[in-house]
């Protein structure tokens, strides 16, 4: 799946695909079952570069938890209220209060991209990792644990183009232990779930 | 939005808690569709347009691809 088959879609907002699927998905049911075991307050999770509002939304119907989507792309947060979600515009966690999330997905911009081959457009900003694939992973490792409950948990999802071995080495970097709660290959990459606790 | 997403809120600059100013109201009264949000450290000033805080650090407000 390259950038470009993407981009001949058109549009400003990355529409849902099989990353999407396996997130919303993977993400739901751990949720559900973290929850069932816990009968106290309404979950509160908050997706990070929500695109088209899909994995909130889905999330959103499959569990108990109130969603918040994020995006830095107003096309996006726009695309996620008319979905009936409460969306923010936002820079990864940035706006939030320190601890207020049981929960955190994200669906990361994680294609690497050769820096001579950039379109600056909002399509290149929901696939584009940089040249390694991590250039928006990283940073949002480093920032999301201060916006997570102390029992919080981070669902993000890594392709084998990215490297999930890099990836769970750089979370552990951050305070964070990785377990994979789902995979799917593809002919040219794998996706994996991947569920960050402390 | 709603007004109790405040609660979550902050300035994506300092993580001060942020004031509603000029909030105007959905029919149902149970969503704020405009107003600005103001930190209660530094001052700064975002917009909720259409009901959606714009809580983007002002450098990164200008800075709209095409």
């Amino acid at each position: 799946m390259g950038l470009k088959e993407h981009r001949d879609i058109g549009g400003d907002v990355y529409q849902p695909a099989e990353d999407s699927y396996l997130l919303a998905e993977a993400a739901s049911e751990r949720l559900q079952a973290r929850a069932g075991s816990d009968e106290q307050e309404q979950p509160l999770a908050l997706e990070v570069g929500t695109g088209s509002g899909y994995v909130a939304a889905h999330v959103s119907e499959e569990t108990s938890a109130r969603v918040i989507a994020a995006d830095l792309n107003p096309h996006a947060t726009r695309e996620a209220r008319d979905k009936g979600l409460e969306s923010v515009q936002a820079d990864l966690v940035s706006p939030f209060a320190d601890g207020a999330f049981d929960a955190v997905l994200f669906n990361p911009p994680y294609l690497p991209t050769d820096p001579e081959n950039e379109w600056d457009d909002w399509m290149e900003h929901a696939l584009s990792g940089g040249e390694d694939g991590r250039a928006v992973i990283n940073p949002f490792l480093e920032a999301v644990s201060r916006v997570l409950a102390p029992d919080g948990v981070v669902y993000l999802l890594v392709s084998s183009l990215t490297g999930v071995d890099e990836v769970v080495e750089r979370a552990g970097e951050n305070g964070f232990s990785a377990v994979a709660v789902a995979d799917e290959s593809f002919p040219f990459e794998t996706l994996t779930v991947l569920e960050l606790f402390r | 939005m709603k007004e109790s997403l405040l609660e979550i809120l902050r300035c994506p600059l300092d993580k001060h808690e942020l004031e509603l100013e000029d909030a105007e109201y959905g029919d149902d009264d149970e969503e704020i569709v405009s107003g600005t949000l103001v930190c209660t450290e530094c001052g700064e000033r975002y917009p909720i347009e259409d009901g959606i805080p714009n809580l983007l650090p002002p450098d990164m407000r200008e800075e709209t691809p095409a």
